[in-house]
């Protein structure tokens, strides 16, 4: 009787796509980080790696307070924040419109789609020594290689977005009396609106990583340089920590999204 | 007295409010073209319940997605109370076989979008949504979404949503076509209800003989490839009361002659 109890519930953590009990989740999740850090201790303390290539966790941690404690750091994350945020607004301030229109517009989408997917194969890493002939290596520069970075995807990204809301909704709001602009104000922003933050929300990993991208070729302050000179001295531990300290940002701004979603957007369906 | 006000009601049901002539629609496709419709001509009189029928493909959706306004026909004419059809308007309300409504918008908010559109204050827009709420028997949802909704209530929504508005005819495509059987019962029934009290003219598309035959006073059938209609079926023949079928041999004739049409 209490076998087959058991096989049951085994079961039912096995179903396609079904809600687990939250303690299995969590108790999935805290196994995935601990094995993570087993085999790094395993690595490091049993000096299965030399110290100089993997630092042990305890020696990362105290670097990681002690770089917390030191107000240069926090100056270097300022500066990179900055940064990230200020490539991003851009890219979503031109974006996020022009998307729209193309995923609105056949015309518009003729004109801005092929062109942006064109553009898109384009490794904006590789434009870097581009930009920094053009602009320097001043802060136009590095916001520029995130802007390049981020532009282009979000634009692709917004037009399918926007492409997406099933048709019937547009023409039942023409037939309650909605003209051209009304549909668009009333009914395509507000119905993309959800789906819009998920794709900011990406387009921000993205900023992030041509971040660190700009900061090791051409900066001399941020994070991603502080990484690069921590190379220059072998001092692995501290390109640990630049890299967890990035993590760690990205994944407070993205919960941050997520947590705007769902207060924003009662109404949308599954989950965030 | 009473004779006066019976021949002004005769009067104004005998005026023709949908007119259709000649309509035909050719769709381009990849390989060439298509013709959905040829040559379909119909009429609807004011306050009359007309049902088009037919396999799936036919058409019957095009016809009317044309009489909305949002498509234009290939060739033929689409009058509806004496003008010509150019696009999409608040007097032909629509509702679609797939659910749509808005999900961001309350189901109030919902009945509420056309009159807000017309820049309707909030204290008329509120009696008005809270008349069509309890037409719709959903008065305990004003305040709900969408996603809390089951089809049949999503349905509801939309015919209150559509009526709101006031429209001078009612399009339905298959409105009913996804609900199980059971609500689809009580939807027609309910449908029956509102049209009786609000004197709105509908146009119903279904593909199911049964629905037409208890909604419809008239009835059009339609055959595919390319969308024809076969004929014009007169529906108002006293079979149903009270929601019960009451003459069983009638009903069967007309049934089997339509569905001897559809087979052919
Ligand atoms: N935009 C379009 N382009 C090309 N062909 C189309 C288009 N819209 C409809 N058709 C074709 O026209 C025919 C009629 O379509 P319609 O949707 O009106 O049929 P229907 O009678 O409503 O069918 P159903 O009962 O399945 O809804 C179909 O064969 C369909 O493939
Ligand atoms: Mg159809």
């Amino acid at each position: 009787m209490e076998l087959q109890k058991g096989k049951r519930h085994q079961w039912t953590l096995f179903k396609i796509r079904e809600d687990i009990p939250k303690k299995w989740y969590f108790t999935g999740v805290s196994a995935a980080f601990i094995l993570l850090l087993l085999i790094w201790i395993l690595l490091s303390n049993l000096k299965l790696v030399d110290e100089v290539f993997l630092p042990t966790p305890a020696a990362v941690v105290g670097s990681f307070f002690a770089a917390l404690s030191s107000p240069e750091y926090w100056g270097e994350i300022g500066i990179s924040v900055y940064r990230v945020f200020m490539g991003f607004l851009l890219a979503c301030l031109l974006g996020i419109p022009l998307g729209i229109l193309a995923g609105t517009f056949k015309l518009a989408e003729s004109v801005i789609l092929p062109v942006s997917e064109f553009i898109r194969y384009m490794p904006a890493a590789a434009f870097i020594p581009l930009i920094m002939v053009w602009a320097g290596i001043g802060e136009t520069a590095k916001i520029l290689v995130i802007f390049i970075g981020s532009f282009f995807q979000l634009v692709l990204m917004v037009a399918d977005d926007t492409n997406r809301i099933h048709k019937d909704l547009l023409y039942a709001s023409y037939t309650l009396g909605a003209n051209r602009w009304q549909v668009i104000s009333k009914v395509i922003i507000p119905a993309m609106l959800p789906k819009l933050m998920t794709t900011m929300r990406l387009i921000m990993g993205w900023a992030w990583t041509y971040l660190v991208v700009a900061e090791l070729v051409a900066a001399n302050n941020g994070l991603g340089y502080s990484i690069m000179k921590a190379q220059r001295f072998m001092d692995t531990e501290s390109i640990f920590v630049g890299i967890i300290v990035i993590g760690l940002l990205g994944l407070i701004i993205d919960r941050c999204f997520a947590y705007i979603n769902k207060k924003l957007f009662p109404w949308a369906e599954g989950g965030n | 007295m009473l004779n006066a006000i019976k021949a002004e009601k005769n009067l104004r049901q005998e005026k023709i409010e949908i007119n259709i002539q000649n309509l035909s629609k050719v769709y381009k496709t990849n390989n060439g073209s298509f013709q959905a419709l040829e040559n379909v001509s119909l009429y609807v009189k004011n306050e009359e319940f007309v049902s088009i029928l037919g396999p799936s493909g036919c058409g019957k959706s095009t016809i009317l997605r044309i009489l909305a306004g949002l498509e234009e026909p290939t060739s033929g004419s689409v009058q509806v109370s004496g003008e010509e059809v150019k696009g999409p308007s608040a007097k032909r309300g629509m509702v679609f076989q797939s659910y749509t409504l808005f999900p961001w918008l309350t189901v109030r908010e919902n009945i509420e979008f056309g009159l807000k559109l017309k820049g309707m204050k909030q204290k008329e827009r509120k009696e008005i949504s809270d008349r069509y709420l309890e037409l719709v028997g959903l008065e305990r949802f004003a305040d709900s979404y969408g996603k809390e909704l089951s089809g049949g209530m999503k349905q509801r929504v939309a015919i209150a949503r559509s009526l709101a508005n006031n429209p001078e005819v009612l399009l339905m495509d298959e409105p009913f076509g996804a609900l199980d059987a059971q609500t689809k019962q009580s939807m027609q029934q309910l449908l029956l209800d509102i049209w009786k009290k609000e004197k709105t003219t509908i146009v119903f598309i279904t593909h199911d003989i049964d629905e037409a035959l208890f909604l419809s006073q008239r009835i059009y059938v339609m055959e595919a490839r390319p969308g024809r209609i076969l004929e014009e079926i007169d529906a108002d023949l006293q079979l149903f009361q009270d929601g019960e079928l009451v003459d069983v041999e009638k009903f069967m004739n007309v049934k089997k002659h339509i569905i001897s049409l559809l087979k052919h």
